[in-house]
């Protein structure tokens, strides 16, 4: 085997050419005869159209052609755009079209898109179509959305509500009948975006030599991408490719296939020549999905000890004004509440409501951080009303490692129940408490609050189902040159995904990393695809990169040995080479073994020699990796602003074997930034006519250097029984609990007040007005 | 449309195009000279994706016309590259793990390098305030800090031996 790679901490592949400014992303992606796109959308949230008249944007010079619904090809003209994630609890399938025909029912929707000479002249022309509309009552408070006098999200739809489940099992009316103590809380969490640095870019081109219809795409997902092109414009799979390249960051709403990706497509087509479109931040936050929506009430049954005996509650989902992903993130935050504790009962019900917003997708955690927030706030509650300390009660109630695996009693997501694979959630969090000196914080407490300063500590545990499946592919193909060929359906948006499969191959057939030749994100380069999103990658892509790298391994060794005349087991493989490790050493080199294995025109091939050095493996997981985490957040919460600094951050996690610690790092402390963002800062909002307010950096903040501070973070390993890397995603982990961790550390910092506080964002007016309410500020200035 | 001459120096190179008048600076870095390096990530302003020197000191090229920066030196993340290999800051990137998907990073360059130019010895109070006007969205900014006060610490050391 080769030197060890899997486990060491590598520095990226990818970096030197992103830090050159040699990055290719689509907008620096160049064709001959290119044209630009501009897209024509709806003011309203909520409106019938009645005429598009494009007259004077068509006589404007540099313009090439507007492109309405009814200019579509077939079946993309009438068809609407896949639901990719079918599910049998959804009453309403209702996606949008390429085009809005006659009904727009969010602001952005796309009506109409100008092609011309340049984005520029492009713009000017949008600017100069004339739409008319018939406005239309429109559904912004998802809260209200349904009742009966709600007006209608869809003028053919006679309910808002897209679907309503329940989930549930354990007796939980003997359980809250029987309990000590019942508490009960409502929560609300925002809307949030993605908000990747680069926004979303299309850029289609026709060769109407080979008939290929290439489209490049900021895509987390090109083979779902490319499916759905060839759905729409009813052609063959293998007359299109799809490619991701460098893609500026993806978080989940690049993960959805998009109106304007099927628009482009047909536009390069009829136009005959190259067309592209770039998202500016605006469109982003018009019509880029979102998520986080949700409104929850939920109450907890505890017994004498504090020890949970069961959890009830509703639940209530915006799903915007389409469900592209079906019901995903409202299913999956209502398994995730449960978490790691022992819950003996639960039951949720859960309604999905449409309003007249842009529609929710996936944003990283999907639904999990809603669900902990639940789970952990009623655990807070708990600590609170019987005076146990925050820790001590969920020690008291976490799983026990010798529990494992452990079945919950619900079906997750992926089909399969939802059963934990692994994990040691005590040792998490204890390591979580050491590392953030949790035990001495009491007295830090007392002497901040002795100098007038408020601080406080929050404490927040989760468990994530990551690896998702259906599958994910690797090929590995040893090249002529002596390099090696890798490619896969996996995508890259900052993860890391070349070098980690970089590495888990190089270490299996002992070749240099340079020596690898990576191709992610292209429909060309490998038959089958899904793509990133649920942290999937490292489990699905990097288990096949093992045992697509241990069959070329096998392949090379058996031919050495037959080339060399030695037995297999001398064969070792190292630096690029097959080295006998017996006698004079003698050797073979990679490339030459690639041309034997191609063979000879015309004369067969040695007994069990199979074409070609290579292999394709798909990983297909039985099931969901389940990680788990601890955070531990210290904050100093300014009482007279409601300012709120963050002055220690501790995480504590279980991701399985990782495979490179420089990443998964990387990957938990950005993970947290976005939930600081989500805690504290993001807000997408809306008004009473479902117009959003917050269309720019300057009014939806995200968090900036001076925001996050610099986490400390403990790697527990425990390995992943199920796939064979024994790995579980962390891509996600680093989201989850942030909100409910800083949440309850600014409550604990607050304390001498009794505040209490449920909601996220929670900015500094909700913390000057929650202080105001208790009648904080008459007791400061008395004192 | 009105068009007007751009004439300026970018990475030590002349440039003259005539252009109109409202293309950006940094539409015309990128599509008229080609250097795609510099990343437009908001158009207002705020992202900082798009920040180049002009004369020395960052900017904004999102929000700078092409046009006024006529007669002036501009440097980009392509100008930052030394022939064929990196940057001590750079570097300090890779080392570091200070980006993950790479399109917020030439800003972060461009604001770092005008920072360590003008404060060899920066705090990491300083470093992250000086960031404040670069945002990013994948790496929580930890190792782009750390990269930044890597790269201060080498830059300066390398200074040491020649002011001995």
């Amino acid at each position: 085997m080769g030197a060890k790679q899997f486990g060491a901490r590598v520095t990226r592949l990818e970096d030197p050419t992103l830090l050159a400014g040699r990055g290719r992303f689509v907008d620096d992606v160049k064709l001959p005869g290119l044209l630009h796109a501009c897209f024509v959308r709806s003011p309203h949230g909520h409106a019938k159209v009645v005429s598009i008249d494009s007259k004077i944007a068509l006589i404007m010079p540099g313009v090439h052609a507007v492109i309405t619904a009814i200019d579509l090809p077939d079946p993309m003209r009438t068809q609407r755009l896949p639901l990719l994630l079918p599910n049998p609890a959804l009453a309403a399938t209702k996606t949008q079209h390429a085009l809005a025909r006659d009904e727009v029912c969010y602001v952005g929707q796309a009506i109409a898109v100008v092609i011309a000479d340049t984005r520029y002249i492009a713009e000017d022309a949008a600017a100069a179509m004339i739409v008319q509309y018939d406005v239309l009552p429109a559904v912004s408070d998802y809260r209200g959305a349904a009742e009966d006098t709600a007006p209608h999200v869809h003028g053919d739809l006679s309910s808002n509500v897209a679907s309503s489940f329940r989930l549930a099992y354990g007796d939980t009316d003997a359980a809250f009948a029987d309990a000590a103590h019942v508490f009960a809380e409502a929560l609300w969490q925002h809307r949030g975006g993605g908000m990747a640095m680069e926004t979303r870019a299309v850029l289609a081109s026709h060769d109407p030599a080979s008939d290929l219809l290439t489209v490049w795409s900021g895509t987390q997902t090109p083979h779902l991408g490319r499916q759905a092109l060839a759905d729409l414009l009813d052609r063959d799979l293998q007359s299109i490719r799809m490619i991701a390249p460098d893609v500026g960051g993806g978080f989940g709403p690049k993960a959805i296939f998009y109106p304007e990706e099927a628009v482009i497509a047909a536009a390069a087509l009829k136009m005959a020549r190259p067309v592209k479109w770039v998202e500016d931040r605006r469109e982003h936050f018009l019509c880029a999905t979102q998520e986080r929506d949700q409104y929850w009430e939920m109450s907890i049954a505890v017994d004498e000890d504090a020890r949970i005996l069961g959890v009830r509650g509703r639940m209530l989902h915006d799903t915007g004004a389409f469900v592209p992903w079906g019901i995903v993130m409202p299913y999956i935050a209502s398994t995730t509440v449960p978490g790691p504790y022992v819950v003996p009962a639960y039951q949720l019900d859960t309604s999905v409501v449409f309003t007249n917003k842009v529609p929710t997708t996936p944003v990283r955690g999907a639904g999990r951080p809603q669900a902990v927030f639940a789970m952990e706030r009623l655990l807070d509650r708990v600590a609170r009303e019987l005076n146990i300390d925050r820790a001590e009660i969920r020690r008291r109630n976490l799983i026990q490692p010798e529990q494992m695996p452990y079945e919950v009693g619900l079906l997750f997501r992926d089909g399969k129940p939802l059963v934990y694979d692994s994990g040691d959630y005590p040792r998490v969090q204890e390591q979580a408490l050491t590392l953030a000196d949790y035990d001495s914080f009491r007295e830090r407490q007392r002497v901040a609050l002795d100098e007038g300063r408020f601080i406080g500590i929050g404490v927040a545990n989760y468990v994530e189902g990551t690896g998702l499946g259906p599958f994910e592919g690797v090929t590995v193909r040893v090249l002529a040159s002596g390099k090696v060929a890798v490619a896969t359906g996996a995508t890259n948006q900052g993860q890391g995904t070349r070098t980690t499969l970089s590495q888990i191959v190089a270490e299996q057939i002992g070749c240099r990393l340079d020596d690898i030749v990576m191709t992610i994100g292209d429909t060309g380069a490998i038959a089958q695809g899904v793509g990133a999103f649920a942290s999937r990658q490292a489990v699905n892509a990097g288990s096949s990169a093992l045992l697509a790298g241990q069959s070329v391994r096998k392949q090379l060794i058996a031919l050495a040995a037959r080339t060399l005349g030695i037995p297999e087991d001398d064969v070792e493989l190292d630096d690029g080479q097959a080295v006998s490790s017996r006698g004079n050493k003698p050797s073979i080199g990679f490339g030459d073994l690639a041309r034997l294995a191609q063979g000879i025109p015309g004369v067969s091939l040695p007994a069990g020699q199979a074409a070609g050095l290579e292999h394709t493996a798909y990983y297909t997981p039985s099931q969901a990796a389940y990680c788990s985490g601890t955070h531990v957040v210290e904050v100093q919460v300014d009482a007279m602003t409601g300012g709120v600094k963050i002055l220690r951050y501790t995480v504590a996690h279980d991701a399985g074997r990782v495979i490179n610690p420089l990443i998964v790092d990387g990957q938990v402390q950005g993970g947290v930034a976005h939930g600081i963002g989500n805690a504290l800062l993001e807000w997408m909002q809306y008004d009473a006519n479902a117009q959003p307010l917050t269309t720019s950096f300057a009014d939806y903040m995200l968090p900036m250097a001076t925001d996050v501070p610099t986490c400390a973070i403990a790697h527990v390993e425990i390995v992943n029984p199920l796939n064979p890397l024994g790995v579980k995603g962390a891509g996600e982990g680093g989201t989850i609990p942030a909100p409910a961790a800083i949440i309850s550390a600014i409550e604990d910092a607050l304390s001498p007040f009794s505040v209490h506080f449920a909601e996220t964002p929670l900015t500094p007016e909700r913390i000057v007005a929650a202080m105001r309410a208790a009648g904080a500020y008459e007791r400061l200035f008395a004192a | 449309m009105g068009r007007q001459a751009a004439r300026m120096n970018v990475n030590g190179k002349s440039y003259a195009r005539v252009v109109d008048a409202r293309l950006t600076l940094a539409d015309f870095l990128r599509h008229e000279i080609n250097l795609t390096g510099t990343h437009v990530g908001c158009e207002h302003g705020v992202c900082g994706a798009c920040t180049v020197l002009v004369n020395g000191r960052t900017a904004r090229s999102c929000l700078m016309f092409a046009v006024q920066a006529n007669g002036c030196e501009v440097t980009t993340v392509e100008g930052l590259t030394p022939e064929g290999k990196l940057s001590v800051l750079q570097q300090a990137f890779i080392d570091n793990h200070g980006l993950q998907c790479g399109f917020c990073t030439p800003g972060m360059l461009v604001t770092l390098t005008e920072l360590l130019r003008d404060t060899p010895d920066p705090s990491e109070q300083e470093v992250r305030e000086a960031l404040t006007g670069n945002l990013c969205r994948c790496t929580g900014y930890a190792g782009i800090v750390a990269a930044a006060l890597d790269a201060a610490r080498r830059l300066r050391d390398a200074d040491k031996p020649e002011t001995a």
